[in-house]
């Protein structure tokens, strides 16, 4: 039969030849080529082996994924054909599992697979199984398992922790994990790692292929597809790398419109896109926070003259909304979508031919993975805009573009496996059947993320799983797993089967309440016996809907709301036209600066030379600064002080995110106390931290009274940070994390909480009662792993203290710099933090004693 | 009133009066109430043993509470000095509760009991008085013009002490809500927060508080960081 080779490359003719006819003639019909990787990587799979296929978007990852699949379920099928009985020509069981890191991935690959499923005319089964299979259908599944199942590792998680794991996995040949770059630089990835050493013990021939974007070092996904040496031996997988396609069209806005000094929402700029949406047939835009992707879809439909299809579409909306909108979209009924990083990964989005992506690209992976999105296919260049919401912002957009991003990449390094997600993998395993510990350690440490674990603290894990582990040995006799005659671990009663189902996984949402509408007010909402509300918009979390006060209003799922009032876990609302709506303030929303891009701008502001790239408004502003003040240096720390109002201002500009600079501003002002300088607050940004009192902080250094050299000291990392972080707001919420993973204390189910707050024990006081009692408890020791990890921020900012020692400039002025007008906006809007509660309860104390004096007078 | 607003964080003290039907109550920044008249100290809802509650349930939480409640009031009993001590109910989590205390907590609470008054008010957890505990049980007491029981009772009543509901009161500031347990009154009734170290808190614009006070003279105080705020019903929010 007549084949279209590709000439270049000799070897692969032998490759080829691994191409049953059908499936070569299914590639010509419909005028393609296989590619070159889709054929190593079969050739590869052929040969037994593990496989790490990294290939730009649109290079045909998915079909490359599954094309080893696809041929050996032909083989067998042709194999088996005239055997009797079999229905599909071979055994029961699972042949290929294929993991995504999104439900809605998976629901999309299956309708892209079937496609040459059936194209070839193959009788292969496919199905999905997420959090959203029906009961009945995940039932059958388990008596009748299709060939293919694409699933999440949460539903991976639960079935190999069922009984009958082992006849479910006996068949299986194939573990392909979609996105792993995405996957495993997560607690979500640690899980899923030991989940795959099960299957490993399962089926010891087991092949895995990784399908990913570029990274920094492939050697990591590489080891984490294989088992790992009984004695610390690395092993790594083969790997296969497809260098990116075009290079993509990326410029920055330049618009007519003033750009403002501060801000996110870059209103300025929607007339811009507007008229770049119109321009093309399908524009995605990204923001970095679902409040920004709110107030830019309100901003489009204020200006959407021609009623141009515009949707919303980020995590908090309800899940059937959600849908519609990804159903649209994939049928090109949209001529654009606002969007979070919800939908960040590949799925298949239709004829995108525009990206624009509105704020400053925070990091340069994440960029690149943005701009893949538009236009899907590897040889035609991706187009995109950049959109800086602020001055600042102007000036990273231009160091991301100046980096050449998209080969540069600072995705995170690996971490080491989470002891919390041990512990909940442990409990999963005695639910499935008695381990054995000494076997189950030496599962453990076959993974990557645990190669380094120590017996000793799997064994702490394993008490903790049994007992809880503490050092007051009282709950022997509430043991959830216990050691049966042969010494083998099993649970104690079914119940923690139970337990354990509705407790797996490692994705701890915030608290949330589900918004639904309503027509009535808050008094009749909260005093009527029976009660139903309306259309159900989405789920927003409870920390921003305590704030809000009857009448209130805010910006939800592209509508002005009046919040109406709370009643069993369901907050009620209403249509409003407010004009100065508050908007959902959503945790972890705000991605911080990366480190890279940190320096890209420190370069440009130290460098007058390249101002000329930037746009008029904004090299004049760094112009004046110049002549005002003096601008921040490559590698020094810049401190103005000034007076302004009644109160005196320090400000630095360190460059490092908002979270270090939080955390700087936490120590910096504690030390200032010390110092008797009176610090009565601070505000961080992404580049600068200010500092207010009613001292003259200028004078104060300038006379020796405050020292910058000392108040800077890297020492600030040791006891100080210590003492801190352990009353922090921030390690408290880390403890909720990791008691909930391991199983200390039970995730928030919606519906079921309603026996309210005085049946549950909060989290907080588990954290006071363990710190004070047995601060080097497991969970205790897992919070700090974390906090060391997820505050990456403290090493930047050790990083960034060590670099500065030496080279503060200090310049004292009579009035604000232009450098420091963004953030002296922020003063006043930025909240105050956790630890100044107390300051708040004076403030509302005060408004009461000031009655009474008034009352005496 | 601007020249009144001074006042900063060290202007708030580490406890402060409330009047329930003229007596002069003392409200701890501990979360207990100190009577003075009477050399009386009052806690209400220490659950102890919560812990090893949940746990039996399949919840193994650090079996310390118990430990932290004892060695807190120990603590309010040495500042305070009280010749007698009323736990207002709910002094155990469950009515098997005492009968799991740990042997040093039951030596611990014995020392604490020693040389003075003690007064079980029985709660809904701990319908009985704990037995072999020592002291007296009451479901009720009267002692001048205070009434000491475990839950509120609804319609008007003169000078009721109580707890139960472990009120919490919210404000919200500068856009941001905080939320503690607090000492809630009208002047006639009072409700003490829960002492426990595991137990959680109720806002007091709960329906379950409804009916149960003058609305007009209410008014809450907080418990802070070594410190107390009283705090105007109408900065308390729902």
């Amino acid at each position: 039969m007549m084949r279209d080779l590709p000439d270049k490359n000799p070897d692969l003719f032998d490759v080829l030849a691994l191409l049953p006819d059908r499936f070569a003639s299914w590639f010509a019909d419909n005028g393609w080529k296989p590619r070159s990787h889709q054929l190593d990587l079969l050739e590869l799979a052929e040969a037994k082996k593990s496989t790490l296929l990294i290939a730009p978007t649109g290079a045909g990852k998915t079909l490359a994924g599954f094309l080893p699949t696809l041929v050996d379920l032909y083989n067998i099928s042709k194999l088996k054909a005239g055997e009797a009985g079999s229905r599909r020509g071979r055994a029961h069981g699972i042949h290929t599992l294929y993991i995504s890191p999104l439900k809605a991935l998976a629901v999309d690959i299956r309708r892209n697979l079937e496609k040459p499923v059936e194209g070839m005319g193959l009788s292969v089964t496919l199905e999905t199984r997420t959090g959203d299979t029906p009961l009945h259908k995940r039932q059958r599944q388990k008596l009748v398992p299709p060939d293919i199942l694409l699933t999440t590792p949460e539903q991976l998680s639960l079935l190999i922790a069922s009984k009958d794991a082992r006849r479910f996995f006996e068949d299986l040949r194939y573990v392909i994990f979609d996105e792993l770059h995405s996957l495993v630089t997560s607690k979500r990835g640690h899980l899923l790692s030991l989940a795959l050493s099960r299957l490993h013990t399962i089926r010891p021939n087991l092949q895995t292929i990784g399908l990913s974007a570029t990274v920094a070092k492939p050697e990591d996904l590489r080891r984490w597809l294989v088992p790992q040496g009984p004695y610390g031996e690395i092993k790594q997988s083969e790997l296969i790398e497809v260098k990116g396609g075009a290079k993509p069209e990326i410029s920055i806005l330049k618009s007519q419109e003033r750009v403002p000094w501060a801000g996110h929402s870059a209103r300025y700029s929607m007339p811009d896109i507007y008229a770049s949406i119109q321009q093309h047939q399908t524009t995605l835009l990204f923001v970095n926070t679902r409040s920004q992707a709110e107030i830019v879809f309100q901003e489009l439909w204020k200006i959407n003259d021609d009623s141009l299809p515009i949707a919303l579409h980020h995590g908090s909306l309800d899940v059937g909304q959600r849908r519609k909108v990804e159903a649209a979209m994939a049928a090109n009924a949209l001529r654009a979508v606002v969007a979070t990083s919800t939908l960040d990964l590949g799925i298949d989005w239709g004829d995108v031919d525009l990206v624009v992506h509105i704020g400053a690209p925070k990091g340069a992976s994440r960029l690149a993975q943005r701009i893949g999105r538009s236009n899907h296919r590897m040889d035609e260049p991706s187009k995109a805009i950049l959109i800086p919401a602020n001055r600042f912002e102007v000036l990273e957009c231009q160091a991301a573009l100046q980096a050449n991003y998209i080969g540069a990449q600072d995705t995170e390094p690996l971490r080491e496996g989470a002891l919390d997600v041990l512990a909940q993998h442990i409990l999963g395993m005695a639910v499935a059947e008695p381990f054995q510990e000494k076997a189950l350690y030496h599962e453990v440490i076959s993974a990557a993320p645990f190669a380094e674990l120590d017996r000793e603290t799997f064994r702490r894990a394993v008490q903790f799983v049994a007992t809880g582990g503490y050092s007051l040995k009282t709950y022997e006799r509430y043991a959830k797993i216990r050691q049966n005659k042969d010494g083998a671990w099993g649970i104690t009663h079914p119940s923690f089967a139970q337990q354990y189902r509705m407790n797996a996984g490692t994705i701890i949402e915030a608290a949330t309440l589900e918004v639904r509408m309503t027509k009535a007010s808050g008094k009749a909402i909260r005093s009527a016996n029976s009660f139903r509300g309306g259309k159900r918009l989405g789920k927003i979390e409870e920390g921003f809907l305590e704030a809000l006060a009857h009448g209130d209003t805010f910006m939800f799922s592209g509508r002005i709301l009046r919040f109406e009032g709370i009643r069993e876990n369901v907050c009620y609302v209403s249509d409003a036209d407010g004009s100065d709506p508050k908007v959902p303030a959503y945790m972890g929303g705000k991605f911080p600066l990366s480190t890279y891009l940190a320096q890209g701008v420190r370069d440009i502001l130290s460098d007058p030379a390249r101002w000329n790239e930037l746009p008029d408004q904004v090299s004049e502003w760094l112009r004046i600064q110049q002549y005002a003040s003096v601008l921040p240096g490559k590698d020094d720390l810049l401190i103005e002080t000034f007076p302004r109002g009644e109160k005196y201002y320090v400000i630095a500009y360190p460059f490092e995110g908002r979270l270090a600079h939080q955390t700087l501003g936490m120590l910096l002002t504690r030390r200032m106390e010390r110092a008797r300088a009176r610090p009565l607050g601070f505000v961080a940004t992404d580049y600068a931290l200010g500092i207010w009192g009613l001292r003259d902080f200028g004078r104060m250094i300038e006379t020796g009274e405050l020292n910058l050299g000392d108040l800077f000291d890297e020492d600030m990392l040791g006891d100080d940070l210590e003492t801190w972080l352990d009353d922090s707001f921030m390690l408290k919420r880390t403890f909720r994390h990791c008691a909930t993973i391991a199983g200390l204390i039970e995730k928030r189910h919606p519906g079921k909480e309603k026996t309210g707050r005085q049946m549950t024990v909060s989290s907080d006081l588990i954290y006071d009662v363990l710190r004070a009692h047995e601060p080097d408890h497991l969970i205790m020791q897992a919070t700090r792993q974390e906090a060391a990890y997820g505050l990456l921020d403290v090493r930047r900012l050790g990083d960034m203290l060590k670099r500065i020692s030496g080279k503060i400039h200090h310049k004292r002025l009579d009035q604000i710099s232009p450098l420091a007008v963004p953030i002296m906006l922020e003063v006043g809007k930025e909240s105050v933090p956790g630890e100044a509660q107390d300051a708040l309860l004076a403030e509302a104390a005060d408004e009461m004693f000031n009655d009474l004096m008034a009352g005496t007078k | 009133m601007s020249e009144a607003t001074a006042r900063t964080l060290e202007d708030h003290d580490p406890c402060t009066d409330m009047m329930v039907a003229g007596e002069r109550l003392t409200c701890d920044w501990a979360g207990c109430l100190f009577w003075p008249d009477e050399e009386t100290l009052i806690v209400s809802d220490l659950h102890l043993e919560k812990g090893s509650s949940f746990a039996r349930k399949g919840q193994l939480v650090p079996p310390y509470d118990t430990g932290a409640t004892l060695a807190r009031l120990a603590q309010r009993l040495a500042v305070w000095q009280p010749k007698r001590v009323i736990s207002l109910g709910d002094s155990f989590h469950d009515p098997e509760g005492h009968e799991r205390l740990p042997e040093n907590y039951l030596a611990q609470l014995s020392l604490l009991m020693d040389n003075r008054e003690w007064i079980w008010i029985s709660g809904n957890h701990d319908p009985a008085p704990p037995k072999d505990l020592g002291g007296k049980g009451a479901s009720e007491m009267l002692i001048g013009n205070l009434t000491f029981r475990h839950e509120p009772s609804r319609g008007p009543m003169r000078g009721e002490i109580s707890g139960h509901l472990h009120p919490c009161g919210k404000i919200v500031k500068r856009n941001r809500s905080v939320r503690r347990p607090c000492f809630v009154s009208d002047g006639f009734k009072m409700i003490l927060p829960s002492f426990g170290a595991y137990t959680g808190g109720l806002n007091i614009r709960h329906s379950a508080f409804d009916g149960l006070f003058d609305q007009s003279r209410l008014s809450a105080v907080l418990l802070g960081n070594k410190r107390v705020f009283h705090i105007a019903a109408r900065n308390l929010v729902a």
